[in-house]
């Protein structure tokens, strides 16, 4: 699934964009806590997360998530725009809930990680 | 038509190759076409290209092109004295047009071919969008050129600067040293230090990998000092020829029990550290999985020293 078709799915808007639409997103995670991200992220993934604070693009940029989805239509303030313009990171919003975005994108064929434990140390 | 490279280098006539494979007609073309009605005459079709300054032009029916006119007919109508005929009698009609969806390559197998100098483009209904001349052509591949020649540029001078380092620089043990310092509660600028520490090493060309670990790593560790201290803190990174070595001291809170801090899950974060995503109590236990050494030092009232290792595997920033 690329980056355009990711935000069809989602009835998406995006609202700053610093990559390619036709770009391969290889797979999805949805978290709130950013310990989290930073844990299960993985280079090009795209983020669902219902937090709008500018550290979600910080924490992004970190774990190499290029794009991040705020769902529930939640508007992010002017700061985490200015950042992710900064840090070449895409923002989407999508009105659908957390469960209903991630679901889409995996019914759509988005893989996930799999599963995980805490102690595996592969990256 | 061929493009001619002059003496430029084998890099950059790949660029233009690979421009030409990769650009879509659509960005090299004019849009704004001059079109001709199928009622001109050719007394009028030539009025308009003295006026435009054009050497020919497609007629339009509707959207549809139906002909091309060039400087030649005109020249043709005036010879045998035909300025009153309609255009539609003297123009060409076995037009060559090209998708506006295609690549640049179609452009230049076509031109220049039997007299072709100019292609309309026409979109998926076959409706005129745009022409392509070897001007139109030439212009837009150029400025593209600069544009990636420039962004080139600017990346080998970043990198050869930085990675070049270590060799230029000879000592019995050379080593790169970055400091920063990083203020509690200050949300507005925290992971600053982290998002230049994981930009600095990319420039020094260490592998994805490491750049990530180190990322993570140290981002937790700078939040630790935006959170849990009341006096903010320091963080060092030392780049070596086979490790980084990373350590961020502050002489803030302390933590009494060691053990139960390093433990995942646990957390004394409060309620609005936690409505901002933080204070899961996994910060260290990330930071001790991606690393190869960590060491927490502290005591209540006396700060916090924590150490970070990341060895390079297989990897030295000797042959890079
Ligand atoms: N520099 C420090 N000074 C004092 N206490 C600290 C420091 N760093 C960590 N701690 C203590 O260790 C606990 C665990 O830290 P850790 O980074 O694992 O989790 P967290 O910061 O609470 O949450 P998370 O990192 O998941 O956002 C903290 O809640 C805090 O009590
Ligand atoms: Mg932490």
């Amino acid at each position: 699934m690329n980056i355009r078709e990711m935000v069809e799915v989602l009835n998406g808007k995006i609202l700053v964009q610093n990559h390619n639409p036709d770009e391969e997103l290889p797979r999805g995670g949805a978290a709130d806590l950013m310990s989290d991200v930073l844990a299960f992220g993985s280079e090009g993934m795209v983020l669902l997360t219902g937090l709008t604070n500018p550290q979600v693009v910080r924490t992004a940029e970190m774990a190499g998530v290029n794009v991040i989805v705020f769902v529930r239509d939640k508007t992010p303030p002017p700061e985490t725009l200015e950042l992710a313009r900064d840090s070449c990171i895409s923002l989407v919003r999508t009105s659908y809930t957390m469960y209903e975005a991630c679901g889409r994108l995996y019914q759509a064929g988005l893989p996930g990680r799999g599963p995980v434990k805490i102690e595996n140390n592969s990256w | 038509m061929k493009i001619i490279p002059g003496d430029m280098s084998t890099q950059e006539i790949t660029k233009v190759q690979e421009l030409i494979y990769t650009t879509r007609v659509e960005s090299v073309m004019a849009p704004n076409v001059i079109a001709i009605d199928p009622s001109s005459s050719m007394g009028q079709v030539k009025d308009l290209m003295r006026d435009k300054h054009i050497s020919g032009a497609p007629v339009v029916k509707g959207k549809q092109v139906i002909g091309i006119v060039t400087i030649r007919d005109v020249i043709r109508s005036m010879e045998e004295g035909k300025l009153d005929f309609l255009v539609t009698d003297l123009m060409t009609t076995d037009v060559r047009t090209v998708s506006k969806d295609s690549m640049v390559t179609d452009v230049v197998k076509n031109l220049g071919q039997q007299g072709f100098s100019r292609l309309p483009v026409v979109d998926q209904n076959g409706d005129l969008v745009g022409i392509v001349t070897a001007g139109t052509l030439i212009r837009s591949l150029l400025k593209q050129m600069d544009k990636s020649f420039q962004r080139n540029e600017a990346e080998k001078l970043y990198t050869y600067r930085a990675s070049h380092i270590f060799q230029d620089i000879s000592s019995d043990d050379t080593s790169l040293l970055l400091r920063f310092f990083v203020n509690e509660r200050d949300f507005d600028n925290a992971g600053k230090a982290s998002s230049l520490i994981k930009r600095s090493l990319q420039r020094l060309m260490l592998r994805p990998q490491i750049v990530r670990r180190v990322g993570v790593a140290v981002y937790e560790a700078e939040m630790n000092l935006v959170i849990h201290t009341d006096i903010g803190g320091e963080i060092t990174v030392e780049v070596r020829k086979d490790r980084v070595n990373i350590s961020t001291v502050d002489h803030g809170p302390g933590i009494g029990d060691l053990k139960q801090v390093l433990q995942p899950g646990f957390s004394t974060a409060p309620e609005w550290i936690r409505d901002m995503g933080f204070g899961a109590g996994m910060g260290l236990a990330n930071i001790r999985r991606v690393s190869d050494v960590m060491k927490l030092t502290s005591a209540p009232g006396e700060g916090t020293r924590l150490e970070i290792v990341f060895n390079f595997q297989n990897e030295s920033l000797d042959n890079m």
